[in-house]
């Protein structure tokens, strides 16, 4: 039996893992940052050398454009820091909604496990781009709430858009955590006569607990990655400014590469560390358990 | 089993079937087997016993060139292993092998596994490697198996399929490379049976073992190897009665 | 046909909900249109990203160094980016450096936003692919080769029956994934125009202000989509399935 190597059943866990949880796990290594900065250096390069000389050059115009990029006019949150709350916002609604609809996926009434389980599977399937587009359009630009009214301005509306599919993709990583765990756990404490919610809370949640956060952050590290997709919207994160910084310098073809490539590289930069520091949690959580 | 059409290079069965001169091998700085001769007549089975790391495997690769040497001779049929020029097919024709981990290929069924090498390396009629697989199907007593997958047989069973699958390239030698040592201890009996039935039918087979009982019933010679030598041969009856070798007699005061 | 027309001309002028593609013959051969594109988008992408994947796992077990330290730059690119901002890095800065040639009057690229979109999504889900046939082939033992080549298989051969049918099965979990993903990436060729499904339900709820009707179809297209694609790859990777190993 033990011809087909532990490997192969290896990769199939993790095939198996990545599918419950809905996406890759970023598994970066220290040398992958070394790649990107010689990727980006070498273009930069590249670019710069080709350059008409009585013009700016690429590097001092993304150096006079880095500062809108990163976070629009002085004073103001967009460009790259619009951005990152998209991605905070979603990821805390996207988890409060997530959690609660995987503990619905689990309840014993057959019609909200079934409820639950159908919104989740909808969501999960449907392309982001889709959904983003739906809540945009659909969802009202204020709403009334007794006499007060709250505008909602259009980045809200792409934090609500994005929190869909990462309470969709939240939700089966919970279930499939508490689902994880061996049945007699469910069993002695019945035998000890906890209660359900007792059992959960106090018994099966807390086990689970560890195992979700590293497949949590993945899905941070996901969502960073997916908030250009606003700029569609017309969302003035960093795509949208970078686009607008390169027309601003007379859509100049030896500046796109040294641009675009540097919103490549901002985004890396952000994700990087935190999915090192993912990776070395799961290993720990790995020792000990 | 040996047909008339392989005696190339001059070679006779009176003469040593296998015979192995002056074998050194090392990996890296690590010398493995340090000049070790050895031969086999047809029809000769040998077992090959000593402690782990002895070497014992190594030797039945080298017969087999999945291990290249050094330096020594190893000729089976009086076909040079250690030829830079040796046609490896030519070789493998000749030779069986039967691994400790079976390595059979887990996605095709048992008598698949016997009978894909004779039709894909020998290029032999489908329905005639069929009729053979079948024989040797029976000849393993797996019949009714056939159609199973390596994963739903048992060790034993694997095993039997292994073997089968070797002798379906009908080869003049087969080596065995401690078949039993992965196997529970009910399965390990049915295999051996198997093998005790080879021997008896006259193949030439060399055996690299754990099962000193085994080795005494159906060995016509024992080699007993350590650090990479042989320390001592001898036909059962005089080499486990009287082992001379202080290193030989410890082993066997271990194992017995 | 005509019956199907007419129940939603009739639910148009009833309940209000304008799903205009099933009784406008315009708008229903853009629908059409829109319908083939995004299936020859995918099945574009599916292939080209395979072929990048085969292409890769080769040459990241090639002997010279730079190939295969090139081959690791270019998985982890691809992997950790965003795949939209890779979208159009491909179309504006690639695209701007590849010819054109003369269409009658206006330059015409070679490659179009079609083009483009599916080598991008292509080297996209293709880096992926690169790690999972990677892993797949180095999952066969080296004993399973060792058997084959006692068996007088050549290293060609026990490539051919043995390491490739082996590794090809340990992939398929790993693989569907990818695939699944890929066909919901797609999408993202509405940021350079491709006419796929998604950029021309845009373009189809701005000239008839039907946007809840559909977003509708919108979502049944995909899901089910997705839906069909799963079932598939289910359906394949049980028949696939090496019996006896889990």
């Amino acid at each position: 039996m033990d011809v087909l190597l532990p490997i192969a059943r290896q990769q199939k866990a993790q095939a198996m893992t990545e599918r419950l949880e809905g996406t890759f796990r970023l598994n970066l290594q220290p040398h992958h940052a070394i790649w990107m900065l010689l990727i980006f250096v070498f273009t930069v390069g590249a670019a710069q050398a080709q350059a008409p000389r009585e013009l700016i050059s690429p590097i001092d115009a993304l150096v006079k454009w880095m500062p809108f990029i990163l976070w629009g006019q002085e004073g103001t949150l967009n460009g790259f820091a619009l951005n990152l709350m998209i991605s905070f916002f979603a990821m805390l609604f996207g988890t409060i909604a997530g959690v609660t609809l995987g503990l619905m996926q689990i309840s014993l009434l057959l019609p909200v496990r079934k409820g639950s389980w159908f919104v989740t599977q909808f969501f999960r399937n449907s392309p982001w781009l889709v959904l983003l587009f739906t809540i945009m359009l659909l969802f009202p630009f204020e709403i009334e709430l007794g006499n007060m009214i709250i505008p909602v301005p259009d980045w809200m509306k792409a934090v609500i858009g994005f929190a869909l599919p990462v309470m969709a993709n939240i939700s089966e990583v919970v279930r499939g955590a508490v689902r994880s765990l061996p049945t007699g756990q469910w069993e002695s404490a019945e035998s000890l006569a906890f209660s359900r919610r007792q059992t959960l809370w106090m018994i099966i949640l807390p086990q689970c607990f560890k195992r979700m956060i590293p497949p949590w952050i993945n899905w941070y590290c996901i969502l960073a990655m997916a908030t250009p997709l606003a700029s569609i919207m017309g969302v003035e994160e960093s795509v949208s400014y970078t686009a607008q910084a390169m027309n601003a310098e007379g859509d100049r073809p030896e500046l796109l590469p040294v641009f675009y490539l540097f919103l490549l590289l901002i985004f890396f930069v952000y994700t990087y560390p935190i999915a090192r520091w993912s990776i070395r949690l799961e290993k720990k959580f790995v020792v000990k358990t | 089993m040996a047909s008339p059409g392989k005696k190339a290079n001059g070679w006779t069965p009176k003469q040593p079937m296998v015979s192995i001169k002056d074998l050194h091998k090392s990996f890296g700085d690590l010398e493995v087997l340090k000049g070790v001769s050895l031969e086999v007549m047809k029809g000769e089975c040998i077992c090959i016993i000593g402690p782990s790391g002895s070497g014992k495997s190594t030797l039945i690769r080298c017969v087999n060139a999945l291990n290249d040497i050094q330096k020594g001779s190893i000729k089976v049929e009086g076909l040079e292993v250690n030829d830079p020029n040796l046609d490896k097919l030519e070789l493998r024709k000749k030779v069986g092998m039967v691994f400790q981990q079976y390595n059979l290929f887990p996605h095709k069924t048992a008598i698949e596994n016997i009978m894909m090498a004779p039709i894909t390396v020998l290029k032999q009629d489908k329905d005639e490697v069929a009729k053979h697989a079948k024989s040797l199907v029976r000849k393993v007593r797996l019949e009714g198996k056939e159609d199973s997958y390596p994963g739903e047989l048992s060790g034993g069973q694997q095993q039997r399929v292994a073997i089968a699958r070797a002798l379906a390239m009908n080869p003049d030698v087969m080596l065995f490379d401690e078949v039993t040592a992965a196997l529970d201890p009910e399965t390990v009996k049915e295999v051996l049976v198997t093998i005790q039935e080879l021997a008896e039918e006259g193949m030439t087979c060399i055996l690299v073992t754990h099962e000193m009982g085994f080795a005494k019933e159906v060995a016509d010679h024992i080699y007993f190897t350590d650090r990479g030598v042989i320390v001592e041969h001898g036909p059962p009856k005089t080499f486990f009665k009287k082992a001379k070798d202080p290193r030989t007699k410890e082993f066997l005061s271990q194992i017995l | 046909m005509e019956l199907f027309g007419d129940f939603f001309k009739q639910l148009y002028d009833t309940s209000g909900w304008n799903f205009v593609i099933f009784y406008d013959q315009v708008e229903w051969d853009r629908f059409i249109a829109a319908i083939w594109t995004t299936i020859k988008l995918i099945i574009a992408c599916l292939i080209f990203s395979v072929v990048v994947g085969f292409a890769g796992a080769w040459a990241q077990g090639a002997k010279s160094r730079i190939i295969r330290y090139g081959m690791a730059g270019y998985i982890q690119f691809f992997r950790n980016t965003p795949p939209f901002v890779q979208i159009l890095f491909f179309y504006f800065v690639l695209g701007n450096l590849t010819p054109s040639y003369d269409a009658g009057g206006y330059q015409e690229a070679y490659i179009g936003s079609f083009g483009w979109a599916v080598i991008s999504l292509g080297f996209f889900a293709g880096a992926f692919n690169t790690e999972i046939f990677r892993s797949g082939i180095e999952a066969v033992p080296e004993s399973t080769v060792e058997a084959a080549s006692s068996l007088g298989y050549t290293r060609l051969q026990s490539y051919i029956y043995v390491v490739f049918p082996l590794a090809f099965r340990v992939c398929l979990p790993a693989l569907n994934n990818n695939l699944v993903n890929l066909l919901k990436t797609t999408t993202l060729a509405y940021g350079i125009a491709v006419p796929e499904m998604m950029y021309t339900a845009n373009q189809i709820w701005s000239d008839n202000v039907n946007v809840p009707e559909m977003m509708i179809v919108l979502f049944l297209f995909y899901v089910g989509l997705v839906a069909i694609l799963v079932w598939v790859m289910h359906r394949w990777e049980k028949s696939m399935k090496i019996p006896g190993y889990g």
